[in-house]
């Protein structure tokens, strides 16, 4: 069944498309910017893509996958398209891209600390997350560092509610994970 | 349980022991928390404890996933479609709702055990089971962290608080190493490195764990003893079958459903 679709897609096609693929939660975030999609093979008359949920539970998930898949289908019509979920490495929300970031900033969204290597979740009973949310996160709105965390959670599970005291605006951040 | 007949060998029993223990806890708990959406004290916490529950099952799913594809089963059909007295969830989750302090006491000594049982379970040598416990833990430090907020909040605003939650910490605190305690295959499931490190040692650094919390806040540390087996999870009390009743609700009345 290998050479029943016709030309054979590019990889770099899959990936320019994925890039317009929208994350339904943060639709200024494409699944790219998000840093889910961790692999794509081609071959003949097959597409497949890996994509690394952001959270367990995360109810987009499905939505997520069938998107990719209905515009992959448009690509290649007949090819052979599968997106699979995989725990293969732990999606961080070190992947989220540096254009990432900044569409988050544009949005008004703090974008997560980077935790770098020591984000693993390391030594028993220290954990790195809680020292990423202690520091001040500064205010997408006005740039104040005079924010405190009201609750770690808040409309979806990526992400926590602050508030500023300079310009007392609530704002959201995407949770460092 | 039906599906197609796979006849286990003893490793993937002792293996589909400990997921569904793994999925069970995940699950009830986060069927409790989600009695809290809608009526916690204040609107903060009725998000927190919405996601804490939206957490917990989706853990859960992901572990029926990994004993579905064990089995030859259905993640929903075992999540659903079993009698109360067929789960396996540890005995700590079986109180009943209570009140806030009673929800806080259990998720806080929920949250460390199952915190201490990630780490370990993190270098367990079935992969599927590590790669997805690597990720489980990093979401696990929110929770963690909320309920050693509220832990401290109640222990330290004194008055009726206070009296709250060491109410809640008799009530709940004996039955906390059930979380921990060896399952039936434990030996099973040493040998074969599944399980990396003995439950008594788990139950041991949960203690260390907690222990300087709970004197810095002087309450009372929940006793060590470790129960059987047969106590830690089986013998669900009245309270479960309520709870049992609620979440299978929808799905008895129409089990072909989707959504």
């Amino acid at each position: 069944m290998a050479s029943r679709v016709g030309p054979a897609v590019a990889e770099a096609e899959v990936r320019a498309v994925l890039a317009t693929v929208p994350d339904p939660e943060l639709p200024f975030l494409s699944v790219v910017d998000l840093g889910i999609v961790r692999g794509v093979a081609v071959s003949p008359g097959r597409i497949r893509v890996e994509i690394l949920p952001t959270f367990v539970g995360c109810p987009a998930l499905e939505m997520i996958r069938a998107s990719i898949a209905e515009r992959l289908v448009e690509l290649a019509p007949g090819a052979e398209v599968a997106v699979e979920a995989s725990f293969a490495e732990p999606w961080t929300s070190d992947r989220i891209s540096e254009a990432g970031r900044r569409l988050l900033g544009e949005h008004g969204f703090a974008p997560p600390e980077r935790l770098g290597s020591a984000g693993r979740p390391p030594a028993p009973g220290g954990v790195v997350a809680p020292i990423a949310l202690a520091a001040r996160v500064p205010c997408p709105h006005c740039g104040s560092r005079r924010t405190v965390l009201e609750n770690v959670f808040g409309p979806t599970l990526c992400r926590a509610i602050h508030h500023c005291s300079d310009c007392r605006q609530p704002f959201e951040r995407f949770k460092p994970v | 349980m039906t599906g197609p007949a796979v006849e286990p060998d003893a490793g993937s029993a002792a293996l589909a022991e400990l997921l569904l223990a793994l999925a069970d806890d995940d699950f009830v708990i986060g069927s409790g928390d989600s009695e809290w959406t809608g009526i916690a004290p204040i609107l903060e916490e009725d998000v927190a404890m919405s996601s804490l529950a939206q957490d917990e099952i989706g853990h859960a799913r992901a572990y029926y996933e990994l004993l579905a594809g064990l089995t030859g089963d259905d993640a929903d059909r075992i999540a659903f479609d079993r009698q109360p007295e067929a789960y396996r969830h540890a005995r700590l989750l079986d109180h009943g709702r209570g009140d806030w302090a009673t929800a806080i006491a259990r998720r806080y000594l929920y949250d460390t055990a199952d915190a201490v049982r990630l780490d370990a379970l993190a270098e367990s040598s079935h992969r599927p089971l590590a790669e997805l416990v690597a990720k489980i833990r990093r979401e696990e430090v929110y929770h963690v962290l909320h309920a050693q907020t509220w832990l401290e909040r109640l222990a330290t605003a004194g008055g009726e608080p206070r009296s709250r939650l060491l109410a809640a910490l008799a009530l709940l605190g004996p039955d906390a190493t059930s979380v921990l305690a060896p399952l039936d295959a434990e030996a099973a499931l040493r040998s074969s490195g599944v399980l990396p490190v003995p439950s008594v040692e788990l139950v041991a650094a949960w203690i260390v764990r907690i222990r300087p919390t709970f004197e810095r806040l002087d309450l009372p540390l929940p006793p060590a003893a470790i129960p059987s087996p047969a106590h830690a999870r089986r013998d669900h009390a009245e309270a479960f079958r309520w709870l049992w009743g609620e979440f299978t609700s929808v799905r008895r009345l129409d089990p072909a459903a989707t959504w």
